[in-house]
């Protein structure tokens, strides 16, 4: 679906005619991200977030397939196939590298992402659908990230693999069972290296199929913009090519320098050292800690220090850490505010960079040890996460009053440019 | 073809034979597809190479009292400790009541052999070995072992008593086959 301005579809080489009938692909193309596709003409570089995550999906899939040809998931030689990738396999460090920073870039453009779609109520009728399947996407990732950083054999990856399969175990009489099944056996072990392997090979596709999912039912709304408003009529929107192919490409080379800088300068910022150390079941490191992508949610699981009702601290830990996610796809209904963008919500706009600080705390705290004062600070960003989610934003939503609002994509854009409209004729 | 008399014949209660025949027909593929889904999961359980665990011996002749030593059945690392009396004395003082898993130091260790403590290095909440086996590490709070994954302090009845995790360091099974020879499994 798009609107009834868009450019209609109409080959003209007989080929391409020809091929129209029979597999009308360049269609598709055409009307999704072609001319014949309109879209809101004042969108800002945050909307290159969705471009530039697809493109860390197709970076990680190139490389993971390159690097799946050396490496071997046997504990006997897995940490040594990657030292052989590092080592020997032509190109091999560049390619590691690449896959493990590209999965940093992966989580950092998804999380810009996420917070465009809060900070400009992208997740609001009619957009529900797109918001659900994001935080589909989200957990995918998660759970793709986590099986990944297994694979080397190192110590973080043992040790990984125990804590977060142990959360299975919190529940209560069929956790221990749970996590043995997801295991393969009483310890993270050969058995589950290999299942990892290969569910780490298959969920990326997984994603793939649900980013489709995803674009189809943004196609059907269209993008929303930082004004919030919906799109009225033809002049409100540009085509998406030349326009935001253009702007992609732009923040697409952007988003690469960022990565190759990583990448080439500082391929280990963002790891352990500890993940250097093969994978040891007697000794566990002084200080482990995910990746930094999972660190709020670590810090979540870490508040919990103490029985609570006739629930125990792990089992608290763990529900609120998997809440803390699934609370997102509550978020079109928590926010009943009609007014989408921030721009025009004076109040939310606050709580929205008091969340943002918050989700950092905890980002901070989840790095630290389990010791005052990180374990306070975690309690209290943690009890503000959900009280965001769960009392301001309703209330909020419910006795704010928005800042009056344009008519009209149009009329916002044209009311940005009206000093220059008063001092002379270029505006236009 | 056949005419709709025909296919209506035997009609009771609005519903056909061919209601039947689909209700059945999708029922059975449905039993059919359950049957192999069940290989399908069970598979990723533990396999009988894993299963087979095998016993461990432990000569434990060679820990002083106040020592422990680290060692692993079932590919789990196990700790036994050498308990001197003070320790004994100082887990008996404690209440059960304050006990997060009430338990008594005699159901966690062998009758007369009550200076050894015998437990999983695994700590309850996610699975870190907890410090304290070795000499100079950190045993926490109550003089056990201290989990640094999480924070969680144990006794030195290897009990719970601060932190995140639920239970007591589990005491697998094992008996003493020798004066200084442990069996474990």
């Amino acid at each position: 679906m798009s609107f009834p301005w868009a450019k209609p579809y109409e080959p003209k080489h007989p080929l391409m005619k020809w091929m129209d009938e029979k597999l009308p692909i360049p269609r598709l193309v055409y009307n999704a991200t072609g001319p014949g596709y309109p879209v809101p003409r004042n969108l800002n570089y945050f909307w290159n977030f969705g471009v530039l995550a697809g493109a860390a999906l197709m970076i990680q899939i190139i490389t993971g397939i390159i690097l799946a040809m050396h490496y071997a998931a046997n504990v006997g030689v897995a940490f040594n196939s990657v030292e052989h990738i590092m080592r020997d396999v032509n190109a091999g460090w560049f390619i590691r590298y690449a896959h493990m920073n590209g999965a940093s870039m992966f989580f950092i453009v998804v999380y810009l992402h996420i917070f465009r779609g809060l900070y400009y109520g992208s997740y609001k009728a009619p957009r529900e659908m797109v918001w659900l399947l994001g935080v589909v996407i989200f957990l995918l990732m998660m759970a793709t990230a986590f099986m990944g950083y297994v694979l080397p054999w190192g110590q973080m990856s043992f040790w990984g693999a125990q804590v977060i399969t142990g959360f299975f175990s919190a529940i209560p009489i069929v956790g221990e069972p749970v996590r043995q099944w997801l295991l393969g056996g009483f310890v993270p072990d050969n058995a589950t290296l290999n299942r990892f392997f290969s569910l780490h090979y298959l969920l990326p596709f997984v994603i793939l199929g649900v980013i489709i999912l995803h674009i189809w039912a943004l196609h059907i709304p269209g993008s929303n913009n930082p004004t919030g408003i919906e799109v009225k009529d033809e002049q409100d929107t540009v085509p998406f090519h030349p326009y935001y192919t253009a702007k992609d490409g732009f923040g697409l080379g952007i988003f690469l320098l960022v990565f190759v800088a990583l990448t080439f300068f500082s391929p280990n910022m963002l790891g352990h050292a500890d993940n250097y150390i093969p994978a040891n079941s007697l000794s566990t490191p002084a200080h482990i800690v995910p990746e930094w992508y999972f660190l709020p949610f670590y810090a979540i699981l870490k508040a919990f220090t103490f029985n609570f009702l006739w629930i125990d601290a792990k089992l608290w830990g763990v529900i609120a850490m998997f809440a803390s996610i699934a609370l997102l796809f509550f978020l079109p209904w928590l926010d009943s505010s009609p007014v989408k963008s921030s721009t025009y919500r004076p109040l939310y706009r606050w709580f929205f960079w008091v969340l943002v600080a918050d989700v950092l705390l905890l980002g901070w705290c989840g790095m630290q040890p389990a010791e005052q004062p990180w374990v306070i600070l975690s309690q209290l960003g943690s009890i503000y996460y959900f009280a965001h989610f769960l009392v301001i934003l309703p209330i909020v939503s419910r006795i704010e009053r928005p800042l009056p609002m344009p008519n009209s994509i149009t009329e916002a854009v044209l009311a940005k440019h009206a000093p220059d409209a008063a001092s002379g004729p270029a505006a236009a | 073809m056949a005419s709709e008399s025909e296919l209506n014949a035997g009609i009771e209660d609005g519903v056909r034979r061919r209601d039947f025949i689909n209700i059945a027909a999708v029922s059975f593929a449905g039993v059919g597809a359950v049957a192999v889904v069940l290989p399908l999961v069970n598979q990723m359980n533990p396999s009988a190479d894993v299963l087979a665990l095998s016993t461990t011996e432990i000569d434990i002749s060679a820990i002083q009292p106040g020592q422990a030593i680290k060692t692993s059945w079932r590919k789990q690392p196990v700790f036994v400790r050498n308990l001197v009396a003070k320790e004994i004395a100082e887990a008996k003082a404690v209440p059960l009541s304050d006990l997060r898993d009430p338990q008594t130091i005699d159901e966690r260790t062998k009758p007369g052999k009550e200076n050894w403590l015998i437990t999983l290095g695994v700590c309850t909440h996610l699975g870190c070995v907890p410090l304290g086996a070795a000499e100079g590490e950190n045993k926490g709070d109550f003089g056990g072992y201290f989990c640094p994954c999480h924070g969680s302090h144990y006794d030195t009845a290897a009990r719970i008593r601060k932190g995140p995790a639920p239970t007591n360091l589990v005491v697998p099974p094992y008996e003493f086959t020798g004066d200084t020879v442990v069996t474990i499994g």
